[in-house]
C-alpha cells in the first residue's frame, strides 16, 4: 500500500503547553478589529483555540463598549491574558495577578516592553517578572526577542513556552530572522510560539516551516481588508507550514538536477 | 448617611457610606462576576467583596478583559 497524503493533524502530536493540549497551532488576538462581529467571525475562521485578551480598567461611564467576554465565550476559547502595555516587571506581575483573578486559568502571556517605538521587550524585566510569576504558580508564556540566550534564560526561569517575535508587534514585516527562530526552536525543550510580526499567509507558512510549535497573531487578521478570509488563509498557512516542516524539505542545490530522465531520448 | 471620597479607576468619586466593595459595585451597576477588584493595590477576591469595608481616601481599581493581542 502506498502512503497517502495525510493532513498534518493526522500525523502531528497535539501542542502541549503547561499541561494542557491544543489541536490548533494558531493563536489569535482580539484587539483592533473594526467590529466585534468581524472579530468573532475571524476567530472562528482561524480555528484558533487560544485567544489573547488584555486587562484594562472598566469604563465606569459606559461610553465605550463592554468587555471582550461579552462577545467571546470563555467556554469555547482558552483565554490567554497578556500584560501588554507594561513597561516594568512589577507592573506586569500586577496585571498578571489581576488576570488570574478573573478565574479562567493561570496562564499569562507575559510582556514587559522596553521601547515605545519598536515595542521590543525589556529582556531583563521579562526575566525578573518570569521568576516572580513562576514562583507564584503561573504558567508563563514569555513574549521575547529573537535572541537565543534570552530564550534559554527564560526556559531556565521556568517558562512554559517562549514566544520570540517574527518582527515588531503590529509591523507586519514577516519573519526577519529565520535562523534565530530556528536556533531557538532547536535549543529549547519548551514549546516555541512565534508571536508578532506576521503580515500575511506566506509569513505564517514560512514561520511554521522553521519547526516552531505555533504562531500567535492579531494585527495581520484585524487589519486585513477581509479579516475573515485572512483568518481562513492563516489557518491553512499554519497547517501547510507545519506539514511541510514535518514532511522535510528537499536539499537546496546550486545547480539544476533534471526531473525528467535523459534515458529514452531520441538519437 | 455619610459620604465616602474614593479614587475609583483613577477618578475621584463620592459614594454613600458606609459601604463595602460589593456596595460600591452595586452603586456603579457592575456585576461582581465580571470585574476584578484591587483595593489600595491589593486584590480582593470575590467572596470577600461583601465583607471589605471602604475607608475615606481608598483607591479602587476595577478591571476586566478587553480586546488585545
Amino acid at each position: 500500500m502506498t502512503t497517502t497524503l495525510a493532513p498534518a493533524e493526522l500525523v502531528d502530536t497535539p501542542l502541549a503547553i503547561g499541561g494542557r493540549t491544543f489541536r490548533s497551532r494558531l493563536m489569535v488576538g482580539t484587539g483592533k478589529y473594526r467590529t466585534n462581529q468581524e472579530m468573532v467571525q475571524a476567530i472562528e475562521a482561524s480555528g484558533a483555540e487560544i485567544v489573547t485578551v488584555a486587562v484594562r480598567r472598566v469604563d465606569l461611564d459606559r461610553t465605550r463598549e463592554e468587555g471582550v467576554l461579552h462577545h467571546l465565550s470563555p467556554e469555547r476559547y482558552f483565554l490567554l491574558a497578556n500584560t501588554a502595555g507594561c513597561y516594568t516587571a512589577d507592573e506586569a506581575v500586577r496585571y498578571a495577578r489581576l488576570a488570574r483573578e478573573a478565574g479562567f486559568n493561570d496562564f499569562v502571556k507575559l510582556e514587559v516592553i522596553g521601547d515605545r517605538e519598536t515595542l521590543l521587550p525589556d529582556t531583563a524585566g521579562l526575566l525578573a517578572a518570569t521568576r516572580e510569576l513562576v514562583k507564584d504558580g503561573f504558567t508563563v508564556l514569555a513574549y521575547t526577542s529573537d535572541d537565543l540566550v534570552t530564550a534559554l534564560r527564560l526556559e531556565e526561569a521556568g517558562c512554559a513556552a517562549v514566544m520570540p517575535l517574527a518582527s515588531p508587534i503590529g509591523s507586519g514585516l514577516g519573519l526577519l530572522n529565520p535562523y534565530g527562530i530556528r536556533t531557538i526552536k532547536r535549543r529549547l525543550g519548551v514549546p516555541v510560539i512565534v508571536d508578532a510580526g506576521v503580515g500575511t499567509a506566506s509569513d505564517a507558512c514560512l514561520t511554521m516551516e522553521q519547526g516552531v510549535d505555533g504562531i500567535l497573531m492579531n494585527t495581520a487578521l484585524a487589519e486585513a481588508r477581509d479579516p475573515i478570509m485572512m483568518a481562513w488563509a492563516m489557518r491553512h498557512a499554519v497547517d501547510a507550514g507545519r506539514a511541510a516542516y514535518l514532511a522535510g524539505r528537499m536539499p537546496r542545490r546550486e545547480v539544476a538536477v533534471p526531473s525528467t530522465p535523459d534515458r529514452g531520448m531520441l538519437g | 448617611m455619610s459620604e465616602l471620597r474614593l479614587v475609583v479607576n483613577g477618578e475621584e468619586r463620592r459614594v454613600p457610606g458606609p459601604a463595602t466593595l460589593l456596595d460600591l459595585l452595586a452603586h456603579l451597576s457592575l456585576d461582581p462576576r465580571t470585574v476584578v477588584v484591587e483595593l489600595n493595590r491589593e486584590i480582593v477576591r470575590r467572596p470577600r467583596l461583601g465583607e471589605t469595608t471602604l475607608a475615606e481616601g481608598d483607591s479602587v481599581e476595577l478591571v476586566h478583559f478587553v480586546g488585545g493581542g
